[in-house]
């Protein structure tokens, strides 16, 4: 159970101008602005959730991360995760915590994988059977049976981020931050990744709790997402109906034969040229399923598809909406 | 030659913005020299007549060390030189319309200078303020100072053109850290940051005239406190050019025959 | 412990995969401390004694502080590249890992070529030892091993210091290298030698005195108090005061985030 009140967090920034007469000044004296880094955050995350936080780049997303795994300590507010204070029992707290840096290694560069990891056991007291264990399911899960025994600087962004994957898991945590894990990667490696993260999820009841600019991994994994702009948050709740709300239209794209395609007050035809046309639907007034058999009253339908808006536009349009 | 300029300037600006490191590096240099002084003068008070310069000129020589430390320090590298060579990402400076000997020897100075004329001033000032004889006197003449200047100009290229050997090592070997340590420490000694080479023993004097070391800090510092003048100074100074010659010209064919061989091995 | 060595272990396969670099390095680190040697050594060819002190007296005085330094060197150098663990962002990766943050900080980083200049410092020990007019009791013998403890432990201070204030000034760091490269250089002679008020500074706020003057007065016969043999171990307080100085960097560190 993850419970934040009210955070607030302030920083102090010195501030610096371009050009040689204010480098001269700045010499002597310093101006300060104060960013609001969090303001008045609050949010539960329930056992076994898995949450989506996103926002633009300064939103305050590390720093929400940064307080919940105990680096930070915010100016305000109550954060209490397994019934502890992060920040005033870190040791008692971060043993229950995985976090990963996408971009960031843990991984010894210069030693074998399988070396680094028998550290990391170390650091945790993992016990000897448990460790096997996990190990093992981790080696399977992950497929990276094979690349275990090579030094990471030898090994592919794509298979490192699955071994910085499983050294953050090692000590079976209850709760796992994951900040950009798919950064960088290739489809394929991005699949596996995403794919990973929903079976230990399912299967262990990990929390989950994953910061991403890529919007296909907020669509691949979470139910639930958080919005956090200029330091508050702007909405919690269900991606589908994060959805819905934008997109009160739909395109019709379709082929066929006949004599042109049928507009009415509900749906306006943007394009219709050579059997290939596009429709844009009010769903509001007009369901999806009424307005194709609509269409195919007047028109022999060979092929169609319904566009909705993706889940980045529609996400840009939340940016919008909020200026941030 | 514009390129070095608005490359130098940068570089000053970029010196500028960090004003704490520029007192902390003041300030460090200053307590570095009263330092150096105290112990020069325990040995002063127990053999004056051994001493080799007077304590004012001493005095002098420490604190013109100090305040263009950041000119003749040998200990100076500018790691994305090194990067460069070791991770084959030369490959792209090698594309540059611009001589690369010529760069980095003028990206060197400009790193070097723009540190100096930040630090010298505040240093050189409070220690002209300091009683005698622990502060630093103005030349003795019109004509010493002249010459001081034309010296720490020579002085100053001499160093850098050295230092671009130990860069070209890089090509040559696996390991540049050690010979960079060694090279460091060896010219640091010879060179009089340790001890101003007056101080050497009488018998290694005629030695260590002879290297290039002596043609770097040690020149134009004799000159300015005035324990070399004249004829001598002018000597002194024709060594410099000898030396300045010698090293531009080892470093440019060490640096033609390294960039052939990471032309043929494809980098 | 048994961590600890792990760690190490873990450094020292790493350092190994370069061995041609680290043979260099080692070799380098031996050769450097010689040119030290020498400016000591050129300046008793010209003055013989320094404030009634001779060359082999000096040389011991010398080779202790060097001793203690590359010993501290060799296991607190995680201390001394603490700023860049802080600008690069891996000290967070040390706070959600369940242990002390200064194990952390002291298995982060160890570097083992250091050892050159550890065999130079024993070598210097050795001749300094030999060369020496001191009668080697056990009482003398004890004040050296007493130097050494003490030294290393104003040392590890002068590091956890170091690290403390990279928490408030990353820029403003150089000048702590005129207490800890300056303690080495400045402390290759006695720090009396310096006059009166420098010697008070060394004493009573970067205690080198305590290790390198007061007992080495007793090692060489210029007095008689037993009790200077022990007075390095006050070196200890300092390293206390300089953690705590390091905890309360660091917790204004987590709240600031910076």
């Amino acid at each position: 159970m993850i419970e934040l009140r009210n955070i607030n967090k302030t920083f102090k920034v010195a501030k610096r101008n371009a050009g040689f007469s204010e480098a001269v000044k700045a010499l002597f004296k310093k101006d300060y602005t104060y960013i609001h880094a969090l303001r008045d955050v609050s949010f539960t995350i329930g056992d076994g959730e898995m949450v989506g936080y996103i926002g633009p780049n300064g939103a305050g997303k590390s720093s929400t991360i940064k307080i919940m795994s105990g680096i930070l300590t915010p100016d305000s507010g109550e954060c209490v995760i397994n019934g502890r204070t992060p920040w005033k029992e870190r040791v008692s707290h971060v043993r229950e915590i995985g976090v990963v840096f996408g971009q960031r290694s843990q991984l010894w560069w210069d030693v074998p994988v399988i070396d680094s990891f028998e550290l990391i056991r170390d650091i945790y007291k993992v016990e000897e059977g448990q460790y096997k264990k996990t190990l093992s399911g981790l080696i399977e899960l992950l497929d990276i049976g094979e690349i275990v025994k090579t030094p990471a600087r030898q090994l592919s962004l794509g298979q490192r981020m699955r071994c910085e994957i499983a050294a953050s898991l090692l000590h079976s945590p209850k709760i796992l931050f994951l900040d950009e894990p798919t950064i960088g990667l290739d489809a394929v490696s991005k699949i596996a990744v995403r794919e990973f993260i929903k079976t230990i999820n399912r299967e262990n009841k990990t929390t989950v709790i994953l910061t991403t600019h890529d919007m296909q991994d907020i669509e691949a994994l979470t139910e639930r997402i958080i919005l956090i702009g200029r330091g508050r948050i702007l909405l919690d709740g269900s991606l589908s109906a994060l959805k819905s709300r934008n997109s009160s239209h739909k395109t019709l794209r379709v082929d066929y034969v006949g004599e042109g395609l049928p507009a009415s007050e509900q749906m306006t035809v943007i394009k219709d040229l050579n059997g290939h046309g596009e429709m844009l639907i009010d769903t509001d007034r007009l369901s999806v399923s009424e307005a194709i058999s609509y269409i195919s009253s007047r028109v022999e339908i060979k092929d169609l598809s319904v566009v909705g808006e993706t889940i980045d536009e529609t996400v840009v349009s939340l940016y919008k909406e909020f200026e941030i | 030659m514009k390129q070095y300029l608005s490359f130098f300037r940068i570089r000053f600006i970029a010196g500028l913005q960090y004003r704490a490191a520029a007192w902390a590096g003041i300030s460090t240099q200053f307590a570095w020299g009263g330092m150096t002084l105290l112990m020069f003068w325990a040995f002063y008070q127990n053999g004056e007549n051994s001493f080799p310069m007077s304590f004012p000129e001493l005095s002098s020589y420490i604190w013109l060390q100090q305040a263009l430390l950041a000119m003749f320090m040998a200990w100076f590298f500018d790691q994305e030189i090194f990067e460069s060579i070791t991770s084959g990402g030369i490959a792209y400076e090698l594309c540059r319309p611009c001589d690369l000997y010529g760069m980095w020897f003028v990206k060197n100075m400009a790193v070097r200078l723009s540190r100096v004329l930040l630090r010298c001033v505040p240093i050189l000032l409070v220690a002209a303020f300091l009683p005698e004889p622990f502060g630093i006197k103005l030349p003795p003449d019109g004509l010493s100072a002249l010459l001081f200047l034309v010296s720490t100009v020579l002085g100053f290229l001499v160093l850098v053109s050295f230092s671009m050997l130990i860069y070209i090592s890089a090509f040559y070997t696996i390991s540049p850290m050690g010979i960079r340590i060694l090279a460091t420490s060896v010219t640091e000694f010879f060179t009089g940051a340790l001890i101003p080479i007056p101080f050497f023993p009488e018998a290694l004097q005629p030695v260590i005239y002879a290297l290039p070391f002596a043609s770097m800090q040690n020149t134009p510092f004799l000159i300015y406190t005035g324990h070399i003048g004249g004829a001598e100074a002018l000597g002194s100074m024709a060594v410099q050019l000898l030396w300045l010659f010698a090293l531009v010209l080892t470093g440019r064919l060490l640096m033609r025959r390294a960039l052939k061989k990471v032309v043929v091995q494809g980098g | 412990m048994k961590l600890y060595f792990k760690y190490m272990a873990m450094l020292l396969k790493s350092q190994m995969q370069y061995k041609a670099s680290f043979l260099m390095t080692a070799l380098g680190q031996f050769l450097v401390s010689f040119t030290a040697f020498f400016g000591v050594y050129f300046m008793f060819d010209r003055f013989h004694s320094v404030d009634g002190f001779t060359f082999s007296q000096i040389l011991i005085c010398f080779s202790i502080t060097l001793m203690a330094y590359s010993i501290t060197e060799c296991f607190a150098r995680g201390f001394d590249l603490f700023p860049r663990l802080i600008q690069s962002g891996n000290l967070d990766r040390i706070l959600v890992r369940p242990r002390g943050e200064i194990f952390q900080v002291l298995t982060a980083n160890m570097e083992f070529s250091r050892v050159g200049r550890l065999i130079q410092a024993i070598w210097m020990l050795v001749i300094a030892v030999s060369a020496s007019e001191i009668q080697w009791t056990v009482d003398k013998i004890l004040t050296v091993v007493m130097m050494l403890i003490g030294g290393v432990a104003v040392f590890a201070a002068l590091f956890v210091l170091y690290a403390g204030i990279s928490f408030f000034t990353i820029e403003g760091l150089e000048f702590m290298n005129i207490f800890t490269n300056g303690s080495l250089e400045f402390g290759k002679y006695p720090v009396s030698i310096y006059g009166e008020g420098i010697l008070k500074f060394y004493t009573y706020v970067i205690p080198i005195a305590l290790f390198q003057y007061y007992p080495f007065l007793y090692l060489i016969g210029r007095s008689e108090d037993v009790r200077l043999i022990f007075l390095p171990l006050l070196g200890f307080l300092f390293l206390i005061l300089c953690y705590l100085f390091f905890r309360f960097g660091l917790r204004r560190y987590k709240s600031t985030g910076s």
